[in-house]
């Protein structure tokens, strides 16, 4: 079902875009459901930086989607709008006064649907707009609250709501073949690689990327391949194997909290002393930042990032690895683990233990451009032209770094380069550190 | 009662109340707000989150030298006229007699011609900010009555300033009563509209600055 209509915001005039619907709400419920949902997640720190903007803009600066279209409805804070405008009419400290000379509109129903392309479309979530914020306004923060309003108003796009839907039900994102426990271990067996799984007992709980079990299965191998090596006692769960979580694309709390949750139950099984999140960025903010909060209390487990793993691995002496070769490579930062987790140094010191003659992209580390794919955009068909269009000068700065190898460390961030090599004839293609260092044991 | 006693009696206090409580108003309506816990694993502990927030506070102000080539022209505009604005405020002689007679303390003054040529720097680059907002799309997009009004009494108050300084267009008494007038106004807007920036932008930055420290990304 879509919606497609056209209304003027106090923001200015937003372009009409069609809007993937759920449930049969009247608009007026729908609003209302976004409102409560949006008051539910009203805090002081929300309320600060929803006061706090000066609409100085600078963040559109930050933005590739805007950089690379200069269409000021790609504005980072303006994609908050409706909301801000909501809080500042419903419950700002102000709000009577906003109501009583009407400076602050209701939001509408239209206002809403046409959000969802700014919302979810044209936002990765990266978070780069919140570096460039001269007031400090964490505006990805916003803009995953916003997409928890828009799901509970059922707004979402329709593939990250039917992949959350999927996942929250049976653990895999959309339907396989044969169930991602069989397909890991045929995946072991092509590779000839011990494949842990279902211990009772282990240190280190893995779970993997299904891009990677359908697409990178060299991935899921080089996973195992190094922890076998290490000879630490791991294993994966059949009934937690998958670690992205469309809850968190979609906007989706209670989905995102049974996805986590699924995780957080079997490394409690097996008791298990770390979780390793495998190359998935956003896999890593759902576990390792947000994962505590949705089960209501500390975890009892440490959760780390596969290369953080590996480089304390490398400090300790237990791993070990060769020369890798000689010629320039360049390394994609992924904003999950980047500028989102703080996972920057750790990839860098396995390259550099790997002997490899690093090149930085233009922006690196936390001011590295996003793929384009992140926060499900990859998932959502319509938005494919405009993800190019942002996308366009991450290629131009990878072709310009000289290298010869295109490393990251998120199968996410590879399947939206991958995409891109397809769609553009582009000569790169992006490669997995984790395989590197699996081909490259000491 | 004669405008200009008006200007600095009632009306001024009047102003200042609103302003007063205004301004707390809306300082406990955001911080008195619920505050969830976060529970997950501080990469680096508490502390040095802590201290590289407060680090965020001050270093936030000059931006990051890979955004410097497409936001440098606005944010040297805003530093410029703020800067101008403060001089102008604090160290005009009948401005810090006017503070002295409110709260008892003063300061060394600047010569007023020198901060009349300031005052009028400011004045120009208070019309290159408002044509900067109605030219730059994003800008333009972004704004809504309060940046307009905001920046209205912000102007105005230099304006009538500059007309008292210079006894421009009616008796001097005239001028200073709507000069002391619109500074009346621009109290009693402060508390509701963006002018509040000047509370919440250390705390911002704070808060954000430590809530990425404690992930440890960079800030």
């Amino acid at each position: 079902m879509s919606a497609q209509s056209v209304n003027t915001t106090t923001a200015g005039r937003v372009r009409a875009m069609p809007a993937d619907l759920q449930g049969d709400l009247s608009n007026r419920a729908r609003v209302e459901r976004a409102m409560q949902s949006f008051a539910l997640e009203y805090g002081s720190l929300t309320a600060f930086r929803l006061e706090s903007c000066i609409h100085c803009g600078i963040c559109a600066d930050a933005c590739h989607y805007y950089i690379a279209t200069e269409d000021p409805q790609y504005t980072p804070i303006l994609k908050v709008e409706p909301f801000k405008q909501a809080y500042k009419r419903e419950s700002g400290p102000y709000a009577v006064f906003f109501k009583l000379f009407g400076l602050k509109r209701r939001v509408s129903a239209d206002e809403l649907e046409n959000w969802q392309h700014l919302l979810y479309d044209s936002c990765n979530m990266c978070g780069r707009c919140s570096l460039i914020c001269p007031m400090g306004i964490n505006i990805s923060e916003l803009i995953e609250q916003t997409r928890h309003a828009m799901f509970d108003a059922g707004l979402a796009p329709a593939e990250l709501y039917a992949k959350a839907k999927h996942q929250q039900h049976s653990g895999q994102p959309e339907a396989s073949k044969e169930p991602y426990r069989d397909m890991l271990l045929a995946i072991g067996r092509q590779y000839k690689v011990e494949i842990p799984m279902d211990k009772d007992q282990a240190e280190v709980m893995l779970c993997v990327p299904r891009t990677d079990i359908e697409h990178y299965p060299k991935s899921v191998a080089a996973l195992a391949r190094v922890m076998q090596h290490l000879g630490v006692s791991c294993t994966f769960r059949s009934d937690g194997l998958v670690a992205e979580n469309y809850g968190y694309y979609a906007g989706g709390r209670e989905w995102q909290r049974k996805i986590s949750m699924r995780l957080i139950n079997e490394a409690l099984a097996c008791h298990a002393k770390t979780l390793i999140v495998p190359e998935c960025g956003h896999a890593y903010t759902a576990l390792r930042w947000e994962a505590a909060e949705l089960y209501g209390k500390p975890l009892p487990f440490r959760v780390r990032h596969v290369t953080e793993y590996l480089a304390g691995q490398l400090q300790t002496g237990r791993l070990k690895l060769r020369k890798a070769g000689n010629g320039a490579v360049t390394f994609h930062d992924p904003c999950q683990l980047v500028r989102k987790g703080g996972v920057m140094d750790a990839p860098r010191q396995l390259m550099q233990a790997l002997g490899l003659d690093l090149h930085e992209l233009e922006n690196n580390k936390a001011f590295s451009f996003c793929c384009g794919g992140g926060g499900g955009v990859l998932d959502i068909q319509r938005a494919a032209p405009l993800r190019y269009r942002a996308m366009e000068s991450k290629l131009r700065e990878v072709d310009d770094s000289g290298a010869q190898t295109f490393l990251t460390s998120c199968s996410d961030c590879r399947a939206t380069f991958d995409d891109a090599k397809a769609h553009f004839n582009w000569e790169q293609t992006p490669h997995s550190l984790l395989e590197l260092v699996a081909d490259n044991l000491g | 009662m004669e405008l200009l006693e008006f200007a600095r009696g009632p009306a001024l206090k009047v102003a200042l109340v609103v302003f007063c409580f205004g301004v707390l108003w809306r300082l406990v309506g955001t911080v008195l707000l619920r505050y969830h816990r976060h529970l997950s694993e501080p990469r680096d502990g508490y502390f040095k989150a802590f201290m590289l927030g407060l680090l965020v506070g001050g270093s936030r102000s000059w931006p990051h030298k890979q955004y410097i080539k497409r936001t440098g022209y606005g944010e040297a505009l805003g530093y410029a006229y703020h800067i101008g604005l403060f001089i102008v405020i604090l160290f005009f002689a009948p401005h810090v007699l006017f503070i002295k007679s409110l709260f008892g303390v003063s300061w060394p003054t600047l010569p007023s011609g020198i901060v009349t040529i300031i005052a009028v720097l400011t004045f120009t680059l208070l019309l290159a900010v408002l044509f900067r907002r109605l030219a730059h799309r994003v800008l333009r997009r972004l704004s809504n009555f309060d940046d307009y009004f905001s920046w209205f009494v912000t102007t105005l108050v230099i304006v009538t300033g500059l007309m008292a300084t210079a006894h421009f267009g009616a008796r001097y008494e005239t001028l200073l009563a709507w000069h002391i007038l619109s500074f009346d106004l621009l109290l009693i807007w402060y508390p509701f509209g963006k002018l509040m920036h000047a509370f919440y932008i250390f705390p911002s930055r704070i808060i954000n600055g430590y809530f990425l420290a404690r992930k440890g990304a960079p800030s």
